[in-house]
């Protein structure tokens, strides 16, 4: 166990970060929060793709004229998540447009107060 | 069979989105025209292709010169040509509609365009990643679009859409992960392999595809994961509830069918006859749940929509029995509930804008005061209840077929109470349009009363042709079906081979 805590702790802050995410997106009534949570949760993936990218001893992979002075760092999760980021961050921009929306026309951030506000409308 | 055009089929609409908000600068009329041909445009390249990949065999390109399995591939085969032709044709069919019913500005234009890009990207991928780029860019050319009603209750749905889409898109996402870490590959094709050499009950390779069912399920509205879905077509503007009701679901379960078929193949689930069972118990309980939470709908755009979770279920369950006719039942009924449904919520839009009525009992009367619409209407119903030789009997009769030829009679039995229950809720809505007697709001419509007032007094052109043409494709596509089967038999042999 202590083993797995020393050797493996990158994998643990992924699921950490995860649970995080999903928690604050179902148990936090505010939509900006919610969003905050969605962050995390996506967060916790990119973690994972740079941790599955390591190579123990693995070098920045630069690869010098005539080749060789590997091992390398798997480069490829790197590229990946430098999209997935550009993603989240456009998500992010939609989400919080969307929620000045609401803010405007209800007044409030609040799922609760929200759903009593469109049950009377 | 190498080819350079295929990732026009992505850049033509992408191109034209740009186009449109260059047009918009100089002048306010141009945007939709800029639209209307870049749609055109993709109109006959899809159909080029698509006839090419349907008669030569498949098409392909590596994106940049990188090629496959290190660059991205593009892919066109007899099934994406055909998703992506209706993608492109229904996409301006909607179009005409959106111009006509509800003009919106250039950012309207420019997100249809993206969404439009999107959704061709994701049927022609040939690479894990890219379609959870194309996903991503369709979801949020979706949510802009569910939002651009202006309403409060628009921005709303957009946003749960979003919520529920983005986690979907990541569960996704985080599937391609453990795919990746198990083969060091992302390329459709050759991940095909190298799971196989990994082993298909490697606790890696059965996690990347529990996420990416799960994450792709969501994205098709699957109960119990459809949540997001009544609300976005109800609340968003009528053109973008028939085009996202048509195209958005559509693709994504397409996307379904390309990972399970390419990525984990047959192979797969005769090692692991678990997730095929988990696959069809969970789309079987969409079919029923979905219809029944039609039934009891009042109001007609969620009865629509919660129809769509259960013709999902029915399109999954044909991906996950897996025979050649239960896969071939699938494509047809995703193709033909794209046409009808589509044509649908164009009509629910038409109604909803001449008389106001947007509930099943408004509905009493509507076929006497205006006949075509009616009409047509119905035989959209009825072609979505599976009335031969409409396309929606075809599909289910083939997925139904398929199940029984693959023993699972249970499946062929709910197939059939879920048509029954379609029947239910469309016969009402039918009864009510030909046989009640006229609801307040078609009376008002109808001798021009106080409701009636700022309405148009018939339905315009080109919504009724778009309902017309709708339903006559539902007929010709059912009666085309065994046309269709003869050009997809090579491409489904291939990939049910393995």
């Amino acid at each position: 166990m202590i083993e797995l805590v020393t050797t493996r702790y990158a994998y643990l802050v992924v699921v950490v970060l995860l649970a995080i995410g999903v928690y604050t997106m179902i148990e936090s009534s505010n939509f900006v929060k919610k969003i905050i949570g969605l962050n995390i949760f996506q967060t916790g993936i990119f973690v994972f793709f740079i941790t599955g990218a390591y190579h123990v001893n693995g070098r920045s992979p630069v690869v010098e004229s005539g080749g060789g002075g590997g091992p390398f760092v798997s480069p490829l999760p790197h590229v990946l998540i430098l999209t997935a980021i550009v993603v989240g961050v456009s998500l992010t921009a939609v989400a919080l447009g969307l929620v000045v929306r609401i803010h405007e026309s209800y007044g409030t951030l609040n799922e609760d107060t929200l759903s009593e506000v469109l049950a009377d409308d | 069979m190498t080819d350079t055009l295929v990732p026009l089929l992505v850049a033509g609409p992408l191109l034209g989105a740009l186009l449109t908000v260059a047009a918009g600068l100089l002048d306010d009329r141009a945007p939709p025209v800029v639209a209307v041909l870049t749609l055109v445009g993709q109109v006959g390249l899809a159909g080029w292709m698509g006839s090419r990949a349907l008669l030569d065999g498949p098409l392909s390109n590596g994106v940049g010169g990188f090629v496959a399995p290190y660059g991205i591939e593009l892919v066109v085969d007899g099934v994406s040509a055909v998703i992506v032709s209706l993608v492109a044709l229904v996409s301006l069919g909607v179009l005409f509609y959106a111009v006509d019913d509800d003009p919106g500005g250039t950012a309207f234009y420019t997100e249809y365009l993206l969404l439009v890009a999107g959704l061709s990207g994701m049927s022609v991928t040939g690479d894990v990643f890219n379609l959870y780029v194309f996903l991503e860019i369709s979801g949020l050319a979706t949510y802009a679009l569910v939002a651009s009603a202006g309403t409060g209750r628009s921005a709303v749905a957009a946003l749960k859409y979003l919520l529920f889409g983005t986690v979907a898109a990541s569960l996704y996402l985080l599937g391609v992960g453990y795919a990746l870490v198990a083969t060091g590959t992302l390329n459709m094709a050759d991940l095909s392999v190298k799971l196989a050499q990994v082993g298909y009950d490697s606790p890696l390779v059965l996690a990347s595809f529990g996420f990416i069912v799960v994450g792709l399920a969501t994205k098709a509205a699957l109960f119990p994961l459809h949540t997001w879905q009544p609300d976005a077509y109800n609340d968003a503007p009528d053109s973008v509830s028939a085009f996202i009701s048509a195209l958005v679901s559509t693709v994504a379960a397409y996307a379904l069918f390309r990972l399970l078929y390419t990525v984990y193949t047959p192979a797969f689930f005769e090692a692991v006859p678990v997730a095929r069972d988990a696959l069809v118990v969970f789309a079987t309980l969409s079919i029923v749940v979905g219809s029944v939470l039609a039934v009891v709908q009042s109001e007609v755009k969620r009865m629509l929509a919660y129809s769509s979770v259960s013709q999902y279920g029915l399109v999954v369950v044909g991906l996950a029995i897996g025979t050649p006719a239960a896969v071939f039942g699938a494509v047809v009924h995703l193709v033909g509930h794209a046409v009808m449904k589509g044509g649908l919520f164009v009509a629910a839009g038409t109604v909803d804008d001449l008389t106001g009525a947007r509930t099943v009992d408004e509905y009493a009367g509507l076929a006497d005061r205006f006949p075509v619409l009616g009409g047509a209407s119905a035989l959209l119903m009825l072609a979505m209840v599976g009335v031969p030789p409409a396309v929606g009997f075809a599909g289910k009769w083939y997925i139904a077929l398929g199940a029984v030829r693959a023993g699972t009679w249970p499946v062929a039995v709910i197939i059939f109470g879920s048509t029954l229950l379609t029947l239910a809720y469309f016969t009402l809505l039918i009864e009510r349009m030909f046989v009640a007697p006229a609801s307040p709001s078609v009376r008002a419509a109808t001798d021009g009363g106080e409701r009636g007032l700022d309405r148009p007094d018939r339905p315009s052109r080109v919504a009724l042709t778009l309902i017309v043409v709708a339903a006559v494709a539902a007929i010709a596509l059912g009666l085309a079906v065994t046309n269709l089967q003869v050009a997809l038999e090579p491409t489904l042999d291939t990939l049910l081979a393995t």
